[in-house]
């Protein structure tokens, strides 16, 4: 061993490498920081969705009707579903962003895990959405939604919200990686993502849709989620998916579980050989 | 592991990106403790091989070894032995000083002690204590370039590799800079540095590698460089346009060929040693031919460039990408 290395040893014993648990939680905290000091970061949780709220439930609301429950309640399931799905587009710009600076050279150039970097945005961007989720949640105690079938179920609903977000960071990592410039991420995202959530349950009913129409919003993995959560919280008036619904919407919280874990098994490889082939050479 | 004292080492080192080849077959050795230079022009390949050295991009052929340990087999405990300035900023400029150097300790995974220290003496060490707290976005160029090279120190590495650390600096901050390299290499550390700056190898290194298109185009001392470039020269400045002929006369007669340029008033002629620069002063002097300077001049490192590549440092080379890394984005 050479006289350097030696030296090295004996400046920094403990320089032999660390565990990922170390490395993520020092990135996550990076991650957070950059929130704390870019706060206007989190008008995509924070204000947007509270502005959808006020928009859904007082400028369309009146021309939705929803027999059996008030609007306002039905409707704060399908904002927060659609925040959730929004953890994509969350992680995809904050990735692009790294990889389009030098700091990501700084910590290829470390000794640590190359899927640090990824489980950290990953993590720390479930943290944004969950800190759009507690908004949301106030909000909607304000306008006059609830939870109004007990503490349990009121935990699974936010339970299944965490599985899918789960699912969508996949979707955020491959947008992220595959995409050249944060401009490219909010343009594509933007005009997939976006109208996606609109195509379900989430804003209106699907029975009043065309059949092909309905049937992609029903089969749309949004609208499990929506109808689990509205089940779940008791937001649906009592009422069940119609008799004549698609499937999904017959078992919502077995299909959101489906779909987030179907989503996570095909997106996950395919995300991180997207990142792999990024960050090579 | 080699017990050779060869801090870092490549062997006929390659990079192609499609049909372009960075970098062409490169080879060098690095004693420990020592300072090398790669200098060369924008597009040479300089980046490119840094990258490689530092595990960041895999040669498409050749071998390259740091601290002993193969930068490809190895390269987990090669990034545990060497830091890296890269020519971008590789900071986080919306964390504070402080907070960078501390995430890269964390990442080091040096203990919690240790990295709040080593951090604080870094500061201290770069002149950054007084601005530790304040967020990097907000960092003079100087001071963000100070905070790299800081945070490529948190380990203290054996080796350290500089992409052009003091482009774009002002000259104060670049001799700063150079201070604290010396610092460093008095202290044990071995330095690879790329730079299109002459002066700057001319100044650090103990040896050179002079590279263009990829390829190693010359290598030494920076002394063995200047005199492969030819001889010294004699040069005389005439103080009066009107006493320029007669001087060329007078030099012309001592050494034989001169080279005149009449609008600068200065002779320059191949020097024939020290006997010959007092012999034409005294000649001059009697003649009543005011002189503004005489002196002979060593080659700069600028010559010996333009000796060797026909161009000169600064040029870049339109049929090259600017910036290998950019190619690489591309991929």
């Amino acid at each position: 061993m050479t006289t350097a290395q030696e030296h090295f040893h004996a400046v920094h014993p403990s320089a032999q490498g660390t565990g990922p648990v170390r490395q993520v939680s020092a990135l996550v905290r990076r991650n957070l920081t950059h929130i704390k000091r870019q706060p206007e970061m989190l008008t995509d949780v924070t204000i947007q969705p509270v502005m959808f709220v006020l928009l859904f439930a007082f400028v369309f609301g009146g021309s939705i009707s929803v027999p059996g429950v008030d609007y306002k309640e039905w409707l704060l399931p399908g904002i927060m579903a659609q925040t959730m799905t929004f953890s994509a587009f969350i992680v995809a710009i904050g990735l692009n962003t790294d990889l389009g600076k030098g700091i990501v050279d700084r910590f290829r150039a470390l000794p640590i895990g190359r899927s640090s970097v990824v489980v950290a945005r990953s993590v720390s961007s479930l943290i944004h959405s969950m800190i759009g989720i507690v908004v949301m949640s106030v909000t909607g105690l304000f306008v006059g939604w609830g939870i109004n079938d007990g503490v349990l179920r009121g935990l699974a609903g936010y339970g299944l919200l965490l599985l899918f977000g789960f699912a969508m960071i996949w979707v955020g990592i491959l947008c992220g990686s595959a995409l050249r410039s944060v401009e490219a991420v909010q343009g594509v995202m933007f005009t997939t993502v976006f109208p996606i959530t609109f195509l379900s349950n989430a804003f209106a009913r699907t029975e009043p849709m065309p059949d092909w129409l309905r049937f992609l919003a029903e089969w749309n993995p949004i609208s499990a989620l929506v109808q689990s959560l509205r089940e779940l919280w008791g937001n649906d008036g009592g009422m069940p998916a119609p008799v004549d619904a698609a499937l999904p919407l017959q078992h919502p919280v077995l299909t959101t579980i489906i779909w987030s874990v179907a989503l996570s098994a095909v997106l996950a490889p395919l995300a991180v050989r997207s990142f792999v082939n990024r960050t090579r050479d | 592991m080699t017990t050779t004292g060869a801090a870092i080492e490549a062997v006929d080192l390659v990079k192609t990106f499609g049909d372009f080849t960075a970098v062409d077959g490169v080879s060098f050795t690095v004693p420990e403790g020592s300072v090398f230079s790669m200098l060369g022009p924008n597009g040479a390949g300089k980046t490119t091989t840094v990258r490689m050295m530092t595990t960041l991009s895999r040669p498409t052929s050749g071998t390259a070894r740091v601290a002993g340990l193969d930068v490809v087999r190895d390269a987990d405990a090669v990034r545990r032995r060497m830091g890296l300035t890269a020519q971008s900023a590789t900071v986080d400029e919306l964390l504070t000083g402080r907070e960078n150097l501390r995430l890269v300790g964390d990442l080091y995974g040096l203990d919690r002690a240790t990295v709040r220290r080593v951090a604080d003496e870094l500061l201290e060490r770069f002149s950054l204590t007084e601005a530790a707290t304040k967020v990097v976005k907000d960092y003079s160029g100087g001071m963000r370039r100070r905070l790299d090279l800081a945070a490529s120190l948190v380990a203290t590495p054996p080796v350290l590799f500089l992409d052009e650390p003091t482009t774009g600096l002002d000259p104060r901050s670049r001799v700063e800079l150079w201070g604290v390299l010396r610092d460093l290499v008095r202290d044990g550390t071995t330095l690879f540095l790329t730079t299109q700056y002459l002066d700057e190898a001319d100044q650090l290194a103990d040896r050179i590698v002079v590279v263009d298109h990829g390829r190693v185009i010359a290598d030494g001392t920076p002394l063995e460089l200047k005199d492969r470039s030819g001889k010294a020269s004699l040069v005389v400045a005439v103080s009066r346009p009107d006493a320029v002929e007669r001087a060329a006369e007078i030099v012309r007669a001592e050494v034989g060929e001169i080279h005149l340029d009449r609008d600068a008033r200065r002779i320059t002629a191949p020097a024939e040693g020290v006997g010959a620069l007092t012999r034409i002063a005294a000649r001059l002097d009697d003649a009543g031919i005011e002189l503004d300077d005489i002196g002979l001049q060593r080659p700069s490192l600028d010559d010996v460039f333009l000796h060797l590549t026909g161009h000169r440092a600064e040029s870049d080379s339109p049929a090259e990408p600017a910036d290998p890394s950019a190619e690489e984005a591309l991929r």
